[in-house]
């Protein structure tokens, strides 16, 4: 390809995506597009996987069978989760193995809410229906993403993380019909959940400036949906008889726009690279378990064992 | 030549799913490529083909596996049934 072809090749694709147009696998892609979908996909699948890990800490403290039942399916769901996106990550060029090493050596990032510790079930809860709950809004505004293989493994995504938000409504609102410890437990685990969830959607981004809107990858901006999620959660939060710990958060009429305390971006900062309470303990915990299950790999891949 | 049997998976819309809409005979690659763009594009009903050769189709069916008989409802949404106690939790806050 001569590098004015290249040019007049590169400007139409992005005319394509930005105006609505799909890419498949099988079609060529500027490197720089390539580049960006892989980054966001090679996200995306690190969280879910490093996601099962706060949740993994309840499976055997589960209250009851039924309980653990669901926690244990929730868990397989976000795994599962994960091995979709690394398999589309690695159409996109990379393998497996260089992303395990990107995200133990601390070169790749995952979200920030699973940097965090978890203290009583009523964190099982508030993870499940909360957490879950941004991550979806996140996740439905990939549904009509450019990469169009990501646009469909999404559908597929979406549909499994309902029964995850579900599940840990029903965890919340059993425990708010309990006792008085029960209710404390869930208002505490509120109170500390509260920060990482409104730094979760990241820094308002102008649209005109983010990227991956200009092409086409997710198609809502940070603070679009986090102010769909405080419109969608505070008023279900509140009538639980919980008390969200933010003493500016008001909705204002006049400009239909939620109002509230300046979520610390220092702390996301920090914490998504590897600073959080938990980021080091849970890395270490993943390469644990990647070095003693190597083993397996092998036998999947159909190699020597020893 | 011998002649094989290839699957034809459509996609009606740009980034819509591939469906399995049937299959043509061809002796090579090429000529099964330019058959299902006959019957399955001609009109323009297709934006794109996946032409896969049945012998790499890999089925499975087996209804103990995909349905099982016990009760997975707990991964479901409809497993749940949260009207009375979110009545009862709204309640309380309500009453106090
Ligand atoms: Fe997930
Ligand atoms: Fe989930």
């Amino acid at each position: 390809m001569t590098v004015s072809s290249l040019e007049s090749r590169t400007r139409e694709f992005f005319e394509r995506v930005s105006n609505g147009g799909k890419v498949e696998m099988t079609d060529w892609m500027p490197d720089d597009y390539r580049r960006e979908v892989l980054k966001f996909i090679e996200m995306h699948a690190n969280s879910e996987i490093m996601g099962a890990l706060p949740e993994r800490e309840w499976i055997n403290r589960a209250p009851t069978i039924h309980r653990k039942l669901a926690l244990t399916a929730k868990i397989q769901d976000e795994v599962g989760h994960s091995q979709l996106l690394y398999r589309l990550a690695e159409d996109l060029g990379k393998s497996r193995e260089q992303m395990f090493t990107d995200l133990l050596d601390g070169r790749t990032k995952f979200h920030n809410v699973f940097h965090y510790p978890t203290y009583t079930w009523a964190d099982a809860g508030i993870i499940a229906w909360l957490v879950d709950a941004a991550a979806i809004l996140s996740q439905k505004a990939l549904l009509d993403c450019s990469y169009a293989p990501y646009a469909r493994t999404m559908a597929k995504i979406c549909w499994e993380e309902s029964f995850h938000i579900k599940h840990g409504y029903d965890i919340v609102v059993t425990m708010m019909n309990g006792t008085d410890r029960q209710r404390e437990m869930v208002q505490d685990a509120l109170n500390r959940w509260w920060g990482p969830l409104m730094q979760f959607h990241g820094p308002r981004t102008p649209r005109e400036t983010d990227k991956d809107i200009a092409w086409g990858i997710k198609a809502r901006a940070n603070e679009e949906l986090r102010q769909e999620f405080l419109s969608l959660y505070v008023p279900r939060i509140r009538e639980l008889g919980l008390t969200i710990p933010d003493p500016n958060l008001r909705y204002d009429e006049e400009r239909g726009v939620w109002e509230y305390t300046e979520p610390d971006w220092n702390e996301l900062r920090s914490v998504v690279t590897g600073h959080g309470p938990r980021s080091q303990e849970r890395l270490g915990f993943r390469r644990m378990s990647y070095e003693q299950e190597a083993w397996v790999r092998r036998a999947v891949m159909g190699r020597p064992v020893v | 030549m011998e002649k094989k049997v290839y699957e034809v998976f459509r996609q009606e819309r740009d980034g819509k799913p591939f469906v399995h809409s049937g299959n043509v005979e061809a002796p090579d690659d090429a000529l099964a490529l330019q058959y299902a763009r006959e019957m399955f594009g001609r009109r323009g009903e297709s934006f794109r083909l996946w032409v896969v050769l049945r012998d790499a189709v890999l089925e499975l069916s087996d209804r103990d596996l995909l349905s099982p008989a016990l009760d997975r409802s707990f991964r479901t949404v409809q497993g749940y049934r949260l009207r009375d106690k979110l009545a009862a939790a709204q309640g309380r806050e309500a009453g106090t």
